[in-house]
C-alpha cells in the first residue's frame, strides 16, 4: 500500500505522520481537515442523492411498470458507495506548514503531494461558500506565478484559514523571490 | 514624416553629453564579459543624436497634456528626476495602420458572404458609391487619428505608462525590472515604412501593451534605454548608455535550415494531407465547396509548416549582450527579441528522429510572458548545448540521464525507454519522448512549485510521478521514478528550489 514511502494512510493524520527519506530537513507536522468537511460533504450527498432516488423509484414505477422502480438501485447504490469514499477522501486529506515551504497531501487512489516554497506565493485566497459558512468552514487556495500549481485546502475552520492566510502572507513577504 | 517627439532633454549631439565624454558610458559595461569588434559604442549616442535631430519641436510634459493622476501616484518618481514625465506619442505612421480596420471589417464581410457582396455591388450606382466612401474613408482617418493622438506613453524610472482611451481611459504601467523580454517587430510593411513595433514582455501583459508603431531608429533607441533602466543605470544616464555591445554566437545558414524543415516529419504529414484529402472528399461528395473548405485550411497548414517556418527562421541569429540574449531572424517580417539575463525559465532541447543522423537538434525555451518560444532552430548539439550555457550561466547539459526503473514498462510499455531524469547543483533535468527525444532544463532558482503524483496503477508498481512546476506556465516531469526515490526527489526538490534563488542575479542585472 504505502509504497510512497511516506505517511500511512487513514487513521491517525491528525498529529505527527513521519515522512521515511525526508532527510536532515524538519519532520512536517501535519494537520488534517475539520470534521465538519466530511459532514458538509455527506450531507450534500445525501441532500441530493435521496430525493433522487425518491424519484427514480417513484416516477418510472408509477408511470410505467411497478418493475421499473429498480432504477432507484442505481442512485442508491452511488449512495453507498459514496458515503465511506467521502470518508476516506477526507481522511487523505492533510497539510504540513514547515519553515519554508507548504505541504499539502492528498487522494486515496490517485494521490498528490505538493510542496509550494513560501517564497513563490503570488497571492492567498479563502473563499467561503453559504454552505459552507453554515458549517463554519473556509477554503484556502495559494496561487503561485505557474497555473499548475495546484495548492489548495478545501475546507478549514474560518480562524484557522486566517491564521494561515496571514502566516503564509507574512512568511511570502519574508522570502518573497521575483520570477 | 519625421517622429514630433523627441525626448525633451535628448542631448543635440554626443559631445556636449552632460556627464561626460561619450566614450565613457563603455565602462558602465565592464562586466559584461564582451568585447565590440563591430558597432563600438560611439556609434549609438550618434544615431540618438539623429533622431533629435530630425525632431519636429518637442513636447513637453507641461505643454498641452496633462498627466495628473500619475503624477500624483508617482510623485516620488517625479521628484527624483523631473525628466521621467515626458509623453511620447507614437510614428504619424500609426493611423494609417489603425484606419485598416473599417476597410477590414468590410472586406471581411465580403469574403465572408461572397453571394450577397456581388449582389449589393451590382446594385450599387456611382452616387451611392462615391457617397459610401465619402463617409467610410473621413470615419476611418478620424478614428484611426483619434487613435493615435489618444495614445501616449512615456518612460520614467520605474516603468513604461501607455495611456490610450478617448471615452474609456486606459493606463498600462509596466514595471521595468519585471521585463521578461523586449520584443522589437517589424511586419513587412512597417519595414517598407521604416517602422517598427516594440513591446514588452511581462506577466500579464496584453496584445494592446505594445507601442506600435515607432520609428526603427526610435524603437532601438527605446530598447536600449528601457534595458538600461531595467538592469538599474542611475536614471539620468538611463538614455546615454545606448545600446549594450553583442557579440554572436550562433547563426543558422538558410541552407541547414531549409534542410531541417525538409527533414520535419510535420512537414510531410501536413503536405500528404493536404494533397490527399482534398480528392478523396471529391470523390466521397462531388462537392466543390467542401473540397474548397478543407483543401484550403490544409494547404495553408502546409504551407506554414514548410514555406511559413523557413521564411520566420530564416537568417537566424543569437547573441550576447550584458543586456541578455538577443535573438533576430526573419525574411520579411523582422524580430529582435532580447531576453535579460535570469530570465528563462525553461530551455528544452528536442531532437526529432530525422534529423539524429545529422546531429541536429533544436532549442526551445520558456519566458514567461512572452510568445516566442524558439531559441535556436537547427543546430548541431554541441554548438546548441554551448548557446545553452550562455543562457543558463554556468549549466552544462549532463551528458546521459538516469532511466526510470525497468517495471516502468508495465506503465508504460516500450515509450518508458524515453524517459530520463538527472539533478545537478543548477539545473532540473528530465527527458521524455522515444523518437523525438526532448531533454528540458528547468534552473533551481525557477521552480514554483513541485508535485508528486501517484496513480493506482502506479502505487502497484512503487512508481511516482514528479511534476515541477515554472513561472512560464510549463511543468516538467520527471515519469515513472521509483517511489522511494520519488519521495526524496520531491523533499530535495523543494528544498533545492528555495534556497536556488539566493544565487540567482538580482532582477536589475547591472545594479
Amino acid at each position: 500500500m504505502d509504497d510512497a514511502g511516506h505517511d500511512p494512510e487513514g487513521g491517525a493524520i491528525e498529529r505527527g505522520g513521519v515522512t521515511g527519506s525526508a532527510g536532515p530537513r524538519d519532520e512536517p507536522v501535519w494537520s488534517g481537515l475539520p470534521r465538519g468537511l466530511l459532514r458538509m460533504r455527506r450531507l450534500l450527498l445525501v441532500v441530493w442523492l435521496v430525493p433522487l432516488t425518491v424519484a427514480a423509484a417513484l416516477v418510472p414505477g408509477l408511470l410505467a411498470a411497478p418493475g421499473w422502480a429498480v432504477s432507484a438501485l442505481l442512485p442508491l447504490g452511488l449512495l453507498l458507495w459514496a458515503w465511506p469514499m467521502l470518508g476516506r477522501n477526507w481522511r487523505s486529506w492533510r497539510y504540513a506548514e514547515r519553515a519554508d515551504d507548504l505541504l499539502i497531501s492528498r487522494g486515496v487512489l490517485w494521490r498528490q503531494e505538493t510542496v509550494v516554497p513560501y517564497g513563490r506565493m503570488q497571492l492567498v485566497e479563502v473563499t467561503s461558500g453559504p454552505v459552507e459558512r453554515h458549517f463554519g468552514l473556509a477554503g484556502v487556495q495559494l496561487h503561485t506565478a505557474a497555473a499548475a500549481t495546484d495548492a489548495r485546502i478545501p475546507g478549514l475552520d474560518p480562524a484557522e484559514a486566517e491564521r494561515l492566510r496571514d502566516r503564509l502572507t507574512e512568511l511570502g513577504e519574508a522570502r518573497s523571490a521575483g520570477l | 514624416m519625421n517622429t514630433p517627439d523627441k525626448p525633451v532633454n535628448t542631448p543635440d549631439g554626443p559631445v556636449d553629453t552632460p556627464d561626460g565624454p561619450v566614450g565613457t558610458p563603455r565602462g558602465t559595461w565592464s562586466d559584461g564579459p564582451v568585447d565590440t569588434p563591430r558597432g563600438t559604442w560611439s556609434a549609438v549616442p550618434v544615431e540618438n543624436a539623429g533622431i533629435a535631430e530630425t525632431g519636429v519641436p518637442a513636447r513637453a510634459a507641461g505643454a498641452g497634456e496633462s498627466v495628473e493622476s500619475v503624477d500624483s501616484a508617482n510623485s516620488v518618481d517625479s521628484a527624483k528626476s523631473v525628466e521621467s514625465v515626458v509623453e511620447h506619442r507614437l510614428h504619424p505612421v500609426t493611423p494609417l495602420r489603425r484606419a485598416w480596420a473599417p476597410v477590414a471589417v468590410l472586406i471581411g464581410w465580403a469574403v465572408h458572404d461572397p453571394d450577397q457582396a456581388q449582389r449589393q455591388l451590382t446594385g450599387l450606382t456611382t452616387t451611392s458609391l462615391l457617397l459610401g466612401l465619402a463617409v467610410i474613408l473621413p470615419t476611418a482617418a478620424l478614428y484611426g487619428f483619434l487613435t493615435w493622438w489618444f495614445t501616449h506613453f512615456a518612460v520614467t524610472a520605474a516603468e513604461l505608462r501607455i495611456r490610450t482611451g478617448l471615452i474609456f481611459r486606459r493606463t498600462a504601467h509596466i514595471r521595468l525590472e519585471r521585463i521578461q523580454a523586449v520584443d522589437v517587430t517589424q511586419p513587412l510593411l512597417a519595414r517598407v515604412a521604416g517602422v517598427a513595433k516594440l513591446r514588452l514582455d511581462v506577466i500579464g501583459t496584453d496584445k494592446k501593451d505594445e507601442l506600435a508603431y515607432l520609428g526603427e531608429a526610435q524603437a532601438r533607441a527605446l530598447r536600449a534605454e528601457l534595458l538600461a533602466r531595467a538592469a538599474g543605470f542611475a536614471p539620468g544616464t538611463a538614455q546615454e548608455v545606448g545600446e549594450a555591445p553583442v557579440r554572436r554566437l550562433l547563426h543558422v545558414p538558410a541552407g541547414v535550415l531549409a534542410v531541417s524543415v525538409l527533414l520535419t516529419g510535420a512537414t510531410w504529414a501536413t503536405l500528404a494531407a493536404a494533397l490527399v484529402v482534398p480528392p478523396v472528399l471529391w470523390l466521397a461528395t462531388h462537392s466543390l465547396w467542401t473540397v474548397l473548405a478543407a483543401a484550403l485550411p490544409l494547404f495553408g497548414a502546409a504551407g506554414a509548416s514548410s514555406v511559413g517556418r523557413f521564411v520566420g527562421e530564416y537568417d537566424w541569429t543569437v547573441g550576447e549582450s550584458p543586456d541578455g540574449v538577443r535573438i533576430d531572424h526573419g525574411l520579411l517580417d523582422r524580430a529582435h527579441e532580447t531576453v535579460p539575463p535570469g530570465r528563462v525559465q525553461t530551455v528544452r532541447i528536442v531532437e526529432p528522429l530525422l534529423w539524429r543522423r545529422r546531429g541536429w537538434v533544436r532549442v526551445e525555451l520558456d519566458v514567461a510572458g512572452s510568445s516566442n518560444s524558439v531559441l535556436v532552430p537547427v543546430a548541431p548539439r554541441d554548438i546548441a548545448e554551448s548557446v545553452v550555457a550562455r543562457v543558463l550561466p554556468g549549466v552544462t547539459v549532463p551528458p546521459s540521464l538516469i532511466r526510470p526503473p525497468r517495471r516502468a514498462g508495465w506503465c508504460v510499455p516500450f515509450w518508458w525507454r524515453g524517459y530520463g531524469l538527472a539533478v545537478t547543483d543548477d539545473v532540473f533535468v528530465a527527458r521524455h519522448g522515444l523518437l523525438r527525444r526532448s531533454v528540458a532544463l528547468v534552473p533551481h532558482a525557477k521552480v514554483q512549485s513541485v508535485r508528486l503524483e501517484q496513480g493506482p496503477w502506479q502505487r502497484f508498481q512503487g512508481l511516482a510521478d514528479v511534476h515541477v512546476d515554472t513561472g512560464a506556465n510549463k511543468t516538467v516531469t520527471a515519469h515513472l521514478r521509483d517511489a522511494d526515490e520519488a519521495a526524496g526527489l520531491l523533499q530535495a526538490q523543494a528544498d533545492r528550489s528555495r534556497t536556488g534563488r539566493r544565487e540567482a542575479r538580482p532582477d536589475r542585472w547591472m545594479a
